[in-house]
């Protein structure tokens, strides 16, 4: 889940050295933190946060045979 | 970004040689001749062996094909992917285990892998693409539920003379529904709201 989340940005963004996905497990549900650059903040977030929205619906939906819940947290 | 410079006693020679070390074809890269040689007398005196630089383009559609199966690959291991260029549109077909999964409802996944690509795509290059990712005939299939969704509810709001709204959908997937019922002389449809909750409205022409 950590490498797809770190595929799916990294065409996206100016400094795909910077990507930092870091995990942190809570009662029954797994949270991915996403960091990158500061420039490339707006890459990921995108118009009205359109690239955001279409990042989590690909991460969910790989996830959903988990039994955990999944969030994405962007910055 | 791979390159080579090679010699051969002709232009065409040097060329064959360097795709050979690159190992690629010809339609693949770009040749910078930087000596185009010369034959000599009799092919003995003063002979030049010609020197090209031959460079390989950068793929971008190859590029984004290996960033989609990678995506894709987080969902199934069996999916296949074909990818066909149309002037600037990309279609890339996805078939295989687990597609249902990999479309989602009322095809958001698809969409969404469908809108990352675009992206990346078009960051890549300097061209514009439009991209459309299909798995085993989706898209088609939506076409036509939605056509039938169209004439129902044109059929409804003639019937109960009121406005009729659909639900959200992409810009896409109104064309459609506009493009359905655009001859339909008793109805006129219009779009309302702001993405992503834009839909269709469907309304019966009062005479």
């Amino acid at each position: 889940m950590k490498a797809l989340i770190q595929t799916i940005v990294e065409p996206l963004v100016d400094h795909p050295e910077e990507i930092q996905v870091n995990v942190k497990e809570e009662s029954g549900k797994m949270i991915y933190h996403l960091t990158v650059h500061p420039e490339d903040v707006g890459k990921v977030i995108g118009k009205n946060g359109r690239i955001a929205k279409v990042i989590r619906t690909v991460v969910y939906a790989a996830g959903s045979d988990t039994k955990k819940r999944i969030y994405l947290d962007i910055m | 970004m791979k390159q080579v410079t090679a010699s051969g006693q002709t232009v065409e020679d040097a060329v064959q040689s360097a795709l050979k070390q690159l190992n690629t074809t010809e339609d693949q890269v770009n040749v910078d001749i930087i000596d185009e040689g010369k034959k000599g007398m009799f092919g003995i005196f003063g002979t030049k062996r010609a020197i090209v630089k031959v460079t390989v383009a950068e793929n971008h559609l190859q590029q984004v094909e290996t960033y989609l199966k990678q995506i894709v690959s987080a969902f199934s291991e069996d999916v296949f992917v074909e990818t066909s260029t149309k002037g600037s549109t990309v279609t890339f077909d996805l078939s295989g285990k687990s597609i249902a999964l990999l479309i989602g409802k009322r095809g958001q996944t698809l969409n969404a892998i469908q809108y990352l690509v675009q992206v990346a795509l078009n960051r890549l290059s300097k061209e514009r693409y439009h991209v459309v990712v299909d798995a085993e005939g989706y898209r088609k299939r939506r076409k036509e539920t939605l056509e039938q969704l169209a004439h129902r509810l044109a059929d409804k709001a003639n019937k109960i003379k009121k406005h009729v709204s659909l639900e959200p959908m992409p810009s896409y997937e109104r064309k459609i529904i506009h493009s359905a019922l655009q001859h339909n002389e008793q109805i006129a449809t219009y779009s309302d709201g702001t993405e992503p909750n834009r839909h269709v409205v469907i309304k019966p022409v009062t005479k």
